[in-house]
């Protein structure tokens, strides 16, 4: 991407986003060492994003005034965020700042903890997922999750993994093949596995036990998928496959990602949240598209962060 | 001198390290393996002077000593030899310890289960006490407890059985004595044996990977549904080590069976019907009143109990290791 | 917004509502009541067909309850709730059983006056007033006492073999222990008639049945020594060595009292464990009536003992005698138990 032609950014988000530029103006926002190449300004920026298609608003996720405790320790503040389908949100902020406590709020693993206790809303379609009388299995069909460490089932093959939503829920189908195939494409592992699919899950190398991970979790048809920072445990070339995979899975659900790295978020995200704990809950500072946090945040603590001052 | 100049061309080979002890501690080192050494010693001393001493009975016997159902005392006035064979008791023993097993295992893994994944703290907490004063009853106290407590409703039970499932050859009864059956003995049995399986199932349940258990919740799973998807398929082994030892400690049950079972030297397989076996029991029955030669025969029995025994409680432990490894 | 955040209390919106629980509830009524009409109403009667009902209707409400609430996966999942229960219930129902009986029948026969007379002057048929069991209580004394005094060196220097000296048989000696907790008590009781009376000559006598119990002590002590002696930090046996110990001082002085609670409670549990052991004992110790205080030679009674020889009796004073033994005996048992398990607790709470 070129930084050839300064054109004013136009706040307009119909605007494709090639053509915005980052203000140079304040100086150098790399958090990369000399020599390395682009700004995270630059990189968000040159993702081409589904900012073009106006996301589906009122469908996907939403959370509404979410705290959280453990025991007498509050440990969330007053979070409010929208995840709409089509779009992909990062959720960015240093280690124990309460982002994966957060997301656990999102499909109900929170409450498996003995302590932990929880205020707010979290509406999925208008419908709060808290509600007394809601089917807790079902909210987790429809908002999935994909673990920091790659957790196939090893008494499974490859085959049986990816339908495992299906029986631990005891849904029929018709056409099983189909649907493993299908899923297998979309995250990327079709390729490298078909010949091989009553092997077991166990044999694969960190990075497609992970693609076989969110192959799972695609069977069972989520509208929301919850990645816990998927790609920490990964090689780079892992990474940047999840990542393209994230990309092409955003048309269809609402993404939400938790990452230490920022690179990764401004790759990856449309909309980036930055949560920050100092020595209480954690709160979301500053939530907006990812181009604006990261060349132009409004806090003060946002712009620390993301210019590699502290974290 | 550049820095490439002080690198050696060749990586030298590990030294050797060794070290001299002083003399206390080479005391200390000797006394310690001894004793360490003695538990070995003792289990090689005790298969050894029970075929010492019961080796003359199994030879005259021969292979019959196993096969043979006849215990019968010599009768010097008629010349007749004596004829001693623990079959009917080996497989008495067999078939008690199989019936614990049946009986036994399934509540013990349930309750495993329960305490592991059901069970609330408020209960979780006094129940593993319940679990662990059973395991501490000695053998004499369920002896008593089954025969004047549990038989007159065991009996009835069996009374049942019969009447309704008859049909089945097990269940048959070619005479209407039902006290003191083997089903009896396994039902005592299967009693005792819970505490051990629970406790070694609950272990392994305890270490099964929390991120698979989180995997099958986040795909929208209940609670039974994850047990049989994670939890089982991860402690199989442990379960089913959990069980042999269980099966160990049945088969060499002595006092708790005296009482409920009726020893007889036959070998059938209606199991509501007043006549088993047991080695270990008739160990104690005979003994009293052993003449030398009966005696010896007596030390093969423990002599064959013994290798019994101790190969289903190496099977277990070995089960139980390997799959700990995982 | 900070109305919001100073009125934010923590909530549990996925404990079970009110009306969950009222349904649950009206369920399990239901599920009561239901017995009790078939029971009355059908050839199902006693306490077995009570209970098969009862285990029946309460599956069956529960999964039918779940069915109409959600969807049949659910159904699947309460009645396998219902079923795990169900086996923790029989846990409870035959600890609950065992214990009640052995008080009911045999705390009546219970005053102190038992522990001051034995039975040699007294048939068992007599009465429980007549006669005690102050023979058993010393013999078992003796037994625990001395079986304790030779298992424990024996099993701690085996625990201390694999854990610190680490031994080129470690491996094979863990093996030996594990294969001696195996072995049945007959077997041990055998072996000791074998070895130190037929073979060396001896008559019954106390000594002879102490070893047997040694025999079967050894294992226990030396697996839970074991595992406590894994328990200590390596930190505190790397700090002995840098300063210099040997490795005798070293785990006397450091390791051994760090454990000291853990390794009591091994000890003690191997008692618990051999102080209610029967079968050795019939083989090795010749059961007396009368009190012996020479626990080298001379027929010598014990706990166990006692109780069997009253049961085979049969006659109704003396099975309460022998159910009066078992009394005692349990209290003799949870007493240790209730030891290891505060020892047990101490050693986690000091390092």
């Amino acid at each position: 991407m070129s930084n050839e032609n300064p054109t004013e950014s136009k706040g307009n988000r119909e605007e494709e986003m090639s053509q915005v530029t980052p203000k140079q103006a304040s100086g150098s926002k790399t958090t990369s060492s000399p020599g390395a190449t682009r700004s995270l300004s630059e990189v968000a920026a040159a993702r081409t994003t589904n900012l073009g298609k106006a996301p589906q608003p009122g469908s996907g996720l939403e959370a509404r005034g979410i705290h959280a405790w453990f025991g007498k320790n509050h440990v969330l503040e007053d979070i409010s965020m929208e995840f709409a389908t089509g779009t992909v949100t990062a959720l960015i902020g240093p280690s124990g700042c309460g982002k994966s406590t957060f997301i656990r709020t999102l499909n109900r693993m929170h409450e498996f903890i003995p302590t932990a206790a929880l205020a707010g809303q979290v509406l999925l379609d208008g419908k709060d997922v808290y509600e007394p009388g809601v089917d807790v299995t079902k909210i987790r069909l429809q908002v999935g999750m994909v673990f920091q460490k790659p957790n196939p089932f090893p008494s499974m093959t490859i085959r049986e993994n990816v339908l495992s939503g299906l029986k631990l829920s005891q849904i029929k189908i018709s056409n099983p093949d189909e649907l493993l195939e299908s899923c297998l494409r979309r995250a990327g592992l079709w390729n490298e596995v078909k010949d091989r699919l009553d092997e077991y899950g166990g044999s694969l190398s960190g990075g497609q036990q992970q693609r076989l991970c969110i192959a799972r979790s695609l069977a069972v048809n989520p509208q929301v998928l919850l990645m816990d920072e998927p790609c920490s445990a990964l090689d780079p070339g892992s990474t940047l496959r999840i990542e393209q995979t994230i990309r092409e899975l955003s048309d269809s659900m609402s993404i939400v990602i938790v990452t230490h790295n920022m690179q990764q978020a401004a790759r990856v995200s449309d909309y980036t949240g930055f949560l920050l704990s100092d020595g209480g809950p954690g709160r979301l500072i500053e939530s907006s598209t990812t181009v604006e946090i990261f060349t132009n945040p409004k806090e003060k603590r946002t712009e620390d962060y993301v210019s590699g001052r502290f974290g | 001198m550049s820095l490439s100049e002080q690198v050696p061309k060749t990586i030298p080979a590990p030294r050797k390290i060794t070290t001299q002890p002083r003399f206390t501690d080479k005391v200390f080192r000797g006394v310690v393996t001894s004793g360490g050494l003695f538990a070995g010693l003792l289990l090689g001393l005790i298969g050894f002077f029970l075929v010492f001493n019961g080796f003359e009975a199994m030879r005259a016997a021969g292979l019959s000593f196993i096969t043979g159902f006849d215990w019968v005392d010599a009768v010097p006035e008629d010349g007749q030899p004596a004829s001693y064979g623990i079959g009917a008791m080996l497989y008495g023993t067999m078939v008690t310890g199989i019936l614990a097993m049946i009986m036994g295992v399934p509540v013990a893994v349930g309750t495993a289960l329960f305490l592991s994944y059901y069970a609330p703290e408020w209960i979780k907490k006094p129940m593993v006490v319940v679990v662990d004063v059973m395991a501490a009853i000695p053998s004499i106290v369920f002896g008593l407890w089954g025969y004047f407590v549990l038989m007159p409703h065991a009996e009835y039970w069996a009374k049942l059985i019969h009447k309704y499932f008859g049909f089945i050859p097990f269940f048959d009864m070619p005479a209407p004595v039902f006290t003191r059956s083997p089903f009896i003995a396994g039902l005592v049995l299967a009693i005792m044996i819970i505490p051990i399986v629970t406790a070694v199932s609950r272990e392994v349940f305890a270490q099964t990977p929390l991120e698979r258990i989180q995997a099958a919740y986040a795909l929208g799973a209940t609670k039974w549904t994850m047990i049989k998807a994670v939890v089982f398929p991860y402690g199989r082994g442990g379960v089913i080590g959990g069980a042999m030892l269980g099966l160990g400690r049945a088969l060499g049950e002595t006092v708790a069976v005296y009482t409920v079972l009726n020893l007889v030297y036959d070998i059938r397989i209606e199991v509501l019907l007043s006549a088993g076996g047991n080695v270990a029991s008739m160990i104690v029955n005979k003994f009293g009143e052993a003449d030398p030669v009966e005696l010896q025969a007596l030390m093969g029995a423990g002599f064959v109990l013994f290798l019994v025994t101790l190969g289903v409680n190496f099977l277990a432990n070995f089960i139980i290791n390997k799959t700990a490894r995982e | 917004m900070s109305q919001a955040l100073l009125t934010a209390k923590p909530q549990y919106p996925w404990k079970l509502t009110p009306k969950d629980l009222l349904t649950d509830l009206a369920g399990a009524v239901f599920a009561l009541i239901s017995t009790l009409a078939i029971v009355g109403f059908s050839p199902l009667k006693g306490k077995l067909g009570f209970a098969l009902t009862l285990i029946v209707m309460s599956i069956l409400t529960a999964t039918v309850i779940s069915w109409v609430r959600r969807d049949r996966k659910a159904a699947i999942n309460s009645s396998t709730t219902v079923l795990v229960y169900i086996a923790a219930s029989f846990v409870i129902i035959a600890l609950a059983s065992v214990l009640y009986e052995i008080i009911r029948l045999g705390a009546p026969g219970f005053s102190l006056s038992i522990f001051t007379k034995d039975m040699s002057q007294t048939a068992s048929d007599m009465p429980l007033t007549e006669g005690g069991l102050l023979h058993a209580v010393i013999g078992t004394g003796y037994l625990v006492l001395f079986a304790a005094l030779f298992a424990t060196p024996i099993g701690i220097l085996t625990a201390l073999y694999i854990v610190e000296v680490k031994g080129r048989f470690a491996g094979t000696v863990r093996f030996f222990v594990q294969a001696m907790s195996g072995v049945p008590s007959i077997v041990a009781g055998l072996f000791i008639f074998a070895f130190w009376m037929i073979q060396l000559g001896n008559a019954y006598s106390g000594l002879a049945g102490c070893f047997a119990l040694t025999v079967l002590m050894i294992p226990t002590v030396a697996r839970t020594a074991e595992e406590v002696l894994k328990l200590i930090p390596q930190d505190l046996r790397e700090a002995g060595l840098a300063l210099g110990a040997t490795q005798w001082r070293t785990v006397a002085m450091v390791v051994i009292p760090a454990a000291r609670s853990g390794l009591i409670t091994a000890v003690i549990l191997g008692i618990a464990r051999v102080v209610g052991e029967t079968a050795p004992l019939l083989l090795t110790i010749g059961g007396a009536d009368a009190i012996n205080l020479n626990p080298t030679s001379g027929n010598m009674s014990a706990f166990p003992y006692y109780v069997w020889k009253n049961l085979l009796i049969g006659s109704e004073n003396a099975v309460s005698r022998a159910w009066l033994g078992v009394f005692v005996l349990m209290i003799l048992v949870l007493i240790f138990f209730a030891l290891a398990r505060y020892f047990g607790a101490a050693k986690g709470s000091r390092k």
